[in-house]
């Protein structure tokens, strides 16, 4: 580690006596002549720098544009409007880039300094400057209707169809809420939380929270089908981040917010798409929630309507995690999962009829 | 030692009529101790050095910083026993910790973006150049300005003492939304540490004030004969609309974190409702809006970042005209661009919070107004790519980095143009995009500007040139280091990653970048290690610089150039040099260059 910086503080002297050196030899060759050769050395390396910049700019987009999520495309239907939009914006962005800095450091080489040169006395026209004020408020203009016309159908009412799926992010990780057999997500008050029996603080005394299903960590969503999400915080400011659907939005403490989108290639199909076995829909914390920011996964299974069900089947109303003694299918706590769960409809109808349960 | 001809300087007052001063031509030694002139000094040229030399400090503080958390990001599975040496429990293992990765990248965000390139970059020049420029004797108030820095050393030391604290510096960010910021149970950074961020940042806005509403009142009232507003130099105009800005907005900050601090102190629920925090169960806390401080903080955080930009961009102007012995193309345009910046700088705020669930018809407006402000920057990018046409160009290292500037407005101001428009920013927001834009646009590009006014006005300021070869060298490799460390970052952010983010390691989708972290991580410590030869040279030169033979070694119209070599208090001995025309007659007629102080000619041309 020391041998490092003393071999850098040494680089660093040499290069200074260098420079110390070189402001003498320009004294003694003449100010004029040395100014003159430092000058077209600079005026040569502008031409370098951008020949070898653009280089680097293909070159990087050759190296890194397949490790981005757009050679997929997007993995919901609205994010293909993400992506095309993209592609609109780079156009009409790159195309500038390249122009403008092209001419920047060609202009920067060509009129450098000659002796004798007589300069362009050009203080203003007035053509030229509405021409690049009114170019550019068009093009923009077109972004923009492109960009709020998106936008508009993004934030817009999620279908009346749409599974609906409560989203809850604390410190560190992510809470899901199915509204269950009665399609209503009961209420909730936040004093009420209790992390052993009542992580959410669901209001038991209202009936419609007793179906309510909540899982950690792993969602599960349909393929095809409209999901919305209804996200929340239970303490500080969190974000569902869904990179491969192109949506994002906060998770506020004591603000509802809401999001939806329709997811098109299930899990397994993504894992073939991308060649990827490990494949995941991950959700990624974005907004600052603290040390354990970076740790906050939550998983997004897509799967077909079949599959959902399935899983949907083996799931428990949390009602029964918070009195286990309530729970009708057997006496003991319901800790153990390999025993298989009734159905809701199923166990609603037999407490009406049955009075074994 | 340069002989100064001290002047009869009347304490906290400048005068306006030249006649008093007139008849004190002869030496008149005012009596000034070390602690009055280098100290406690009323003259803007000493406190501009003071802010400058400050903020070089910050500087290397914070790029340092930046340094440990990219050796973490670059070096994730590596340990290196030297850092524990350094930073004892928050290296533990010779691996940095969680709590210190957070820490270390909120208070380089903090120092940067405030103590850096807002007092070291405006403090510095508009300090240095407004009475110089405008041909006054000093600032309206001279007592006010010595305030402004000592406002600004204190909130330094108080910034650097919450380093210390056993719970830690403050660690949600330099944005430090609540209610992360506002409760010490919910990281421990935000306990002492964070009181401490704020009263720092408290007297650092008590600063910047106390900065702005002079530079208001000495560009407005004490102007010499015949400099009109529109005979000022770009460099001025800049500056004002800054100050501006800063005077508007920097109160609304304000009032966000007092606001913060009850809620964290006092029992208030301005940010806070529902919270129920993990070790300290239900808060009382009910009907807050977390939302409400970033509305409060951005209404600054958006009119801050051109507060950073728009000095550098007067200087760019003057520089690149200077250097290409061309008028500055468009003078009017770059004034008119410059004040519809302003104006839309406050108006764009909410771009930073398109995801929080706010109105998506007041999300579209704030879009509207955002793309909008692309069309000044665009005009003023095509007015400098003019400038240069058809010039004379000098490869000074203040003109190397006035170009540099250029192309990194247009690469980060382009990235903008993504970033705006709300559909896309969904995916983009708070990946690391949003770091390779800022970072491009403001940080770097900023600095740069930074760096061209140094390297121009350092003759100005010390009477000695800064090394033309260090400089070369500082600049090609600066702005190559920095394309290749910000660049890539932009497909990070495309592919999702986000940012302030610990480790990649767990994330099936973000752990692809593994090698290009690495990579950054080398570049950005060469990079920083070049910076410290630039500080070699900086302060070598003061003493022993190649010293200046003339009065105006770059041929400059501007008024800074016609005072004595090493300008003393008052800084004209004589009578302050009346104005005839504007900045930029530059090749004018055939002549090389025409000070603002020679009067018009009566067969001159009319532009």
């Amino acid at each position: 580690m020391f041998l490092v910086i003393a071999v850098v503080i040494l680089f660093f002297l040499v290069i200074f006596q260098i420079a110390k050196a070189s402001e003498y030899v320009a004294i003694l060759k003449g100010e004029k002549n040395s100014k003159l050769q430092t000058n077209k050395i600079n005026g040569f390396l502008m031409v370098v720098f951008l020949v070898l910049g653009l280089i680097g700019v293909w070159y990087c987009n050759q190296l890194f544009f397949p490790k981005t999520l757009f050679r997929f495309g997007s993995a919901s239907v609205q994010g293909e409007k993400v992506d095309s939009m993209l592609w609109v914006t780079i156009a009409v962005t790159g195309s500038v880039f390249i122009a403008t800095q092209i001419l920047l450091f060609w202009f920067a080489f060509k009129y450098q300094e000659k002796p004798g040169k007589k300069v362009f006395y050009f203080p203003h026209n007035t053509n030229l400057e509405l021409l690049w004020t009114v170019v550019p408020a068009i093009v923009l203009t077109v972004l923009v209707v492109i960009g709020l016309r998106n936008w508009f159908s993004f934030t817009g009412e999620a279908p009346k169809d749409a599974l609906v799926v409560e989203v809850t992010g604390k410190q560190f990780g992510w809470i899901f809420r199915y509204p269950g057999s009665d399609n209503q997500l009961g209420k909730k008050y936040y004093r009420n939380i209790d992390n052993a029996s009542n992580s959410l603080g669901l209001v038991w005394d209202d009936k419609m929270s007793h179906d309510d299903i909540v899982t950690e960590q792993t969602v599960y969503i349909i393929k095809d089908k409209p999901c919305k999400f209804i996200i929340g915080s239970r303490d500080v400011i969190h974000d569902v981040g869904l990179s491969q659907f192109r949506m994002k939005m906060d998770a506020v403490p004591g603000i509802p917010t809401t999001m939806w989108f329709t997811p098109k290639y299930t899990t397994k199909e993504m894992q073939e798409r991308t060649g990827n076995p490990n494949f995941a829909y991950e959700i990624s914390c974005d907004q600052m929630c603290g040390n354990g920011h970076y740790s906050m996964k939550g998983i997004i299974q897509v799967v077909t309507q079949s599959e959902y069900d399935e899983w949907m089947a083996k799931q428990k109303p949390y009602y029964y995690t918070a009195f286990p003694d309530k729970e009708p299918s057997n006496a003991k706590p319901s800790v153990d999962s390999t025993k298989k769960v009734v159905a809701f409809k199923e166990i609603s109808n037999t407490q009406k009829s049955n009075s074994k349960i | 030692m340069s002989s100064e001809v001290a002047l009869d300087f009347h304490s906290g007052v400048s005068s306006l009529t030249d006649s008093h001063h007139a008849h004190d031509a002869h030496e008149h030694h005012h009596h000034e101790t070390f602690i009055s002139k280098y100290v406690f000094s009323m003259d803007h040229k000493m406190i501009a050095k003071q802010f400058l030399i400050t903020g070089m400090f910050w500087a290397v503080l914070g790029g340092l910083m930046s340094v440990l958390f990219r050796l973490q990001l670059g070096y994730p599975d590596s340990t290196f026993p030297w850092l524990e040496d350094i930073l004892g429990k928050w290296a533990k293992g010779g691996h940095i910790t969680p709590e210190a990765y957070y820490a270390l990248v909120t208070t380089h965000g903090t120092v940067l973006v405030f103590f850096v390139l807002t007092a070291g970059l405006s403090g510095t020049f508009a300090n240095f150049l407004i009475p110089l420029q405008v041909g006054a004797r000093d600032m309206a108030s001279p007592f006010m300005n010595m305030l402004s820095f000592w406002f600004f050393f204190i909130a330094g030391v108080v910034m650097l003492s919450s380093i210390f604290v056993e719970t830690g510096p403050f660690s949600g960010g330099w944005t430090a939304y609540p209610p992360l910021s506002a409760l010490g149970s919910a990281s421990p950074g935000s306990k002492t540490g964070m009181d401490l961020w704020i009263i720092s940042m408290a007297l650092f806005v008590v600063s910047s004030l106390l900065g702005g509403l002079n530079y208001i009142a000495t560009i407005l009232n004490m102007r010499t004969k015949g400099m009109s507003m529109t005979r000022l130099p770009l460099t001025i105009w800049a500056l004002f609309f800054t100050a501006v800005l800063g005077v508007l907005s920097f109160p609304v900050l304000f009032s966000g974190f007092i606001l913060l601090i009850f809620d964290r102190n006092f029992g208030t629920s301005f940010y806070l409702s529902d919270i129920f925090v993990n070790g300290a169960g239900a808060l009382p806390n009910e009907g807050g809006s977390a939302i409400l401080y970033q509305h409060l903080f951005w209404f600054l955080g958006h009119p801050e970042v051109y507060i950073i930009l728009l000095p550098a961009m007067g200087m760019v102007s003057e520089i690149l005209s200077t250097n290409a012995r061309k008028p500055i193309f468009g003078y009017m345009a770059m004034i008119g661009s410059m004040f519809a910046i302003a104006i839309l700088a406050f108006l764009v705020w909410a771009h930073h919070m398109f995801v929080t669930g706010l109105n998506p018809f007041l999300g579209s407006i704030f879009v509207l107004l955002t793309l909008l402000i692309a069309v000044p920057s665009a005009i003023k990018v095509f007015n400098w790519l003019t400038t240069l046409w058809r010039g004379n160009i000098r490869f000074t290292p203040a003109m190397l980095f006035a170009i540099g500037f250029v192309s990194l407005f247009i690469s980060g101001g382009l990235t903008g143009i993504w970033l705006g428009n709300s559909a896309l920013d969904i995916h983009l927001h708070d990946t690391y995009f949003v770091i390779a834009h800022f970072h491009i646009v403001m940080g770097v590009a900023s600095m740069f500007g930074m760096f061209a006014g140094i390297y121009h006005w350092f003759p100005k300021m010390y009477g000695r040139f800064l090394n033309n070869t260090l400089g070369y060298v500082h600049f090609w490799i600066t702005i190559t280091g920095a394309y290749l460390i910000f660049w890539p970052m932009h497909y990070e952010g495309l592919a999702g990653m986000p940012r302030r983010y610990y480790d990649y390691s767990i994330w099936e989708s973000f752990k692809q970048f593994g090698d290009l972290n690495r990579f950054i991580s080398t570049v950005a410590m060469i990079v920083f290690a070049t910076q410290i030869l630039f500080l070699a040279n900086f302060f070598y030169s003061i003493f022993k610089g190649r010293k200046l033979r003339s009065l105006n070694p770059w041929g400059s119209n501007t008024l800074e150039w016609t005072t004595p070599i090493k300008p003393g208090h008052g800084n004209w001995p004589g009578e302050i040099p009346e104005v005839y025309r504007w900045a930029y007659d530059y090749g004018k007629d055939g002549a090389d260059f025409i000070s603002q102080t020679t009067p018009v000619g009566a067969d001159e041309s009319v532009h």
